[in-house]
């Protein structure tokens, strides 16, 4: 099958989003009748290489060929006429219309100009048989449940002549039944000589579906493998990557048997997706936690920070119990979060990096009480000197910064406030090897300083490296903590990775 | 030169210095100033009374529209403001007093007020689009209005209250002083305390903002209320003009002039950055056109589209998009020639 010319190639492709690499000199190739998964953490560039192979992006450099001919995707439609068809993980149909004008929606079936309805129902009934759907076609979309959308998403995506599909997540929001008959369905199409782009972060999926994988990680290709010679614990490892092996500098963080309280604890905090979880932070203690995708790592933060409010559980600080109503009283109580999104979550693009830096203090002293502008200047570059951030430009728009020094303006707004926990996620996804091993510099002093940290990250060895102790966090539950002297790598993987029991 | 053009006030100014210099070249006394009693006149100082209630509006809007936000409701706002004043004047004994004509002023502006708490709450606590919240009060305010007058246009003879619209203090028009007073009251608000600088920040990234401990509910729900209440005042600049309350006519479209004051005064729809200076040129461009329309004698039927036509223009030479196309235009034969090179070099 080697031989085979690949249906679409992709070599050199690179894509900018302001400084920020979101994907650089990433090749991807597809044969015909195959199924290809796409494997990275979040942010490693999988929805990017998408929105290029479907004409929705133009990259800044790259090439692209279909059956060995060169072409040029200028949008989505061009896409579609060349029989690349995507199905995304946000579904967007249209709810208000019946499920064979969803079907058709753009390419109805016409005759003497007008709508062929009769055709158009038929046809619809008909792709829908054979996704093993007994739904009216005529029936409204939105009267179906998400997961009868999704493949009527899917079989939108059939009955255009599609040659590459892309399914993004399709199985997120499918039971096993349904994930079955798609996966029928996929190996169909397979025989058609139909190429089929995975993505999903369920490995099981991805094993018992996917003839071969490619890995992306922080924007660049770790490699093509085929699945069968590609063990599980192997692929794991390439998506969150070993990082540089730096010298252990930090003093172990020693735990004061002398009774003192934890900081920070939580007691059977959980959601309706995250289970009850357990986790105590000491004064100066580096928690790391570990976990993939969906693991339920960003949920426990965004539990013991405010960010969410817990269904269930008590938060202990200082061993009170307390209630965090909002983000601004856990910053308050001296509980800070960082965002794994800076984007979203994180950065106020057009506003200085003075102004980013001072944020947080300035929402807590409230909008009446400003802080003297040579103070809070002064302030802002006293951090962008001791973190380094550069260019240390204190009126330059923070969006313009790359993601390692935006991440540290993102850091350095949260320790103005002098927070007693810091809960850091995936401060170092994305950013640069030299910004990374400084982030992690800067967590170790300042736990050496007493501040405690929650260091969540995709990336292990960062994780033993950072954190005194490790969380290990799988399908939304804790597995266990563990001292990171007790733990290697191999065994954290084996922890991290191990695949989940199927449904009994 | 350069960072002059660069400047994001360069453009709104440049199209009002143009509308000033076509009208005096058409018409040289345009730009005459004469005094009469001590008291200036002419068609500049008729342009900088006129705008007052516009003025009052846009500012509002700004704040606004800096919080991701839109209130269509002024000018229903407006029309209760005016009716209120003028029925509490017209039912006085007194309607000559000051006394009168303040307690009615007050008590207009308090009316307001809590029209903006209305808005503030549906958009702040409930969560409901800017759009669609403040619509509901912009139709039913009006109701609202005819309620408190009758169903009548109020009208009054009351000389402190036609003060307000026309009256003189020194050499200018009063009303020039309000939108002054409204202007720097609302500049060292925003601009000396943390107001601003927190308003942009909930309006660029809301999300973030909360995560920053931000008091985003605060910060929006008072940019409705200053919207409110500016439009209150403005519409008792209105009624006073006219020495009467008109639900139906008064601060009729105004919220689509205030948005385009504030665009044109370089303030994007999508809220955060702000500029108030920008504000303030986008109104005076708009009186200007105005009067710019009278002056030149262009019939009422058409002035609609003579106003328009100018818009467009302002407007898309503002686009970020057309002048990354001039700039193109004027780059693409220095990248062809790069291009080749690297075709070659690979």
């Amino acid at each position: 099958m080697d031989e085979a010319v690949p249906l679409v190639e992709l070599s050199g492709v690179k894509v900018l989003y302001g400084a920020e690499r979101a994907l650089d000199d990433v090749a991807f190739r597809l044969l015909p009748g195959e199924v290809h998964s796409l494997m990275g953490e979040n942010g490693a560039g999988k929805s990017t290489l998408i929105r290029v192979l479907t004409g929705a992006l133009q990259p800044h450099a790259g090439a692209l060929s279909i059956d060995g001919n060169p072409v040029r995707f200028r949008s989505e439609r061009d896409a579609l006429r060349a029989g690349v068809s995507p199905v995304y993980q946000e579904i967007d149909l249209l709810p208000n219309l019946s499920v064979a004008e969803n079907i058709f929606v753009g390419r109805e079936p016409r005759r003497w100009g007008r709508i062929d309805w009769r055709t158009m129902r038929e046809r619809a009934a008909e792709v829908l048989a054979d996704l093993g759907l007994t739904v009216d076609p005529t029936s409204e979309l939105g009267s179906h449940s998400v997961a009868v959308q999704q493949l009527v998403a899917i079989a939108r995506a059939l009955t255009a002549e599609v040659r590459v599909l892309v399914l993004d997540e399709p199985t997120s929001s499918l039971d096993t039944d349904e994930v079955g008959e798609l996966f029928r369905v996929i190996r169909e199409l397979k025989q058609r000589g139909v190429a089929i782009v995975f993505i999903s972060h369920f490995l099981d999926q991805v094993y018992e579906i996917s003839d071969r994988i490619t890995v992306l990680r922080d924007g660049r290709l770790v490699g093509e493998y085929l699945t069968t010679e590609l063990l599980r614990v192997d692929l794991v490892a390439k998506m969150l990557g070993k990082g540089i092996p730096l010298p252990h500098e930090r003093q172990p963080y020693e735990d004061e048997a002398d009774g003192s309280l934890p900081v920070l604890e939580a007691r059977g905090v959980g959601t309706a997706s995250l289970k009850p979880t357990d986790v105590s932070l000491g004064a100066g203690e580096v928690l790391g936690v570990a976990g993939l995708l969906g693991s339920g790592r960003t949920a426990l933060a965004r539990l013991l920070t405010g960010v969410d409010r817990p269904d269930r559980g008590v938060l202990l600080i200082d061993g009170d119990p307390r209630g965090l109503a909002s983000p601004r009283a856990a910053l308050a109580m001296g509980l800070a979060y960082s965002s794994e999104n800076r984007r979203a979550e994180g950065i106020i693009s057009e506003l200085s990096v003075a102004d980013n830096i001072t944020l947080a203090l300035q929402a807590q002293r409230g909008a009446l009480r400003r802080l003297p502008p040579a103070r809070a200047r002064e302030l802002a570059a006293s951090w962008v000197e001791a973190l380094d951030i550069r260019p240390a430009q204190l009126d330059k728009p923070a969006g313009e910064l790359s993601g390692g020094n935006q991440q540290k303006v993102m850091l350095a707004r949260l320790l103005a406030l002098a927070p007693r926990v810091l809960v850091l996620d995936e401060p170092t996804r994305g950013i640069d090897v030299g910004a990374k091993a400084e982030i992690q510099r800067i967590v170790g002093e300042l736990a050496e300083d007493g501040l405690s940290v929650v260091f969540i990250s995709a990336e292990l060895e960062e994780v033993l490296r950072v954190g005194d102790r490790v969380a290990i966090l799988r399908d939304m539950h804790l597995v266990d903590t563990l001292p990171s002297a007790a733990v290697t790598i191999d065994s954290l993987l084996a922890l991290v990775a191990r695949p989940t029991e199927t449904e009994s | 030169m350069r960072n002059i053009v660069r400047h994001r006030l360069f453009w709104p100014a440049l199209a009002l210095a143009t509308l000033i210099t076509v009208n005096s070249a058409a018409r040289p006394q345009f730009l005459r100033v004469t005094m009469r009693d001590g008291e200036l006149y002419g068609a500049l100082i008729d342009i900088l009374r006129n705008s007052a209630p516009l003025m009052l509006v846009a500012l509002g809007m700004t704040i606004v529209i800096a919080t991701r936000g839109i209130d269509l409701s002024v000018g229903a706002v407006m029309a209760v403001s005016g009716a209120v004043a003028l029925t509490i004047i017209d039912g006085s004994s007194d309607p000559n007093g000051v006394g009168t004509v303040l307690i009615a002023v007050v008590t207009a502006i308090a009316v307001a007020m809590v029209l903006g708490v209305w808005n503030g709450l549906l958009v702040s606590v409930f969560g409901i689009q800017p759009i669609i919240a403040t619509l509901v009060l912009m139709l039913a305010g009006r109701g609202a209005a005819l309620l408190v007058t009758d169903g009548f246009i109020t009208t009054v003879n009351s000389e402190p209250f036609a003060f307000i619209a026309s009256g003189y203090l020194t050499v200018l028009p009063f009303a020039f002083f309000i939108s002054v007073a409204a202007i720097a009251s609302i500049a060292i608000v925003e601009r000396r305390t943390a107001l601003g600088m927190l308003t942009e920040a909930v309006g660029i990234n809301p999300e973030a903002s909360r995560l920053a401990g931000v008091r985003s509910r605060g910060i929006i729900w008072g940019a409705y209320v200053l919207s409110a209440v500016l439009a209150g005042i403005a519409g008792i600049i209105y009624a006073s003009n006219i020495k009467a309350a008109d639900a139906n006519a008064a601060g009729l479209l105004i919220e689509l002039y205030a948005i385009l004051a504030v665009v044109l005064g370089g303030t994007s729809l999508q809220g955060g950055t702000f500029s108030l200076a920008g504000t303030v040129l986008g109104v005076l461009i708009i009186q200007t056109l105005n009067s710019t329309i009278l002056f030149m004698g262009i019939p009422s039927a058409q002035s609609p589209v003579f106003f328009a036509v100018v818009v467009v223009v302002v407007v898309v030479i503002q686009s970020q998009k057309v002048r990354s196309w001039i700039r193109a235009l004027g780059a693409s034969g220095r990248n062809r020639r790069s291009a080749a090179t690297t075709e070659v070099a690979s």
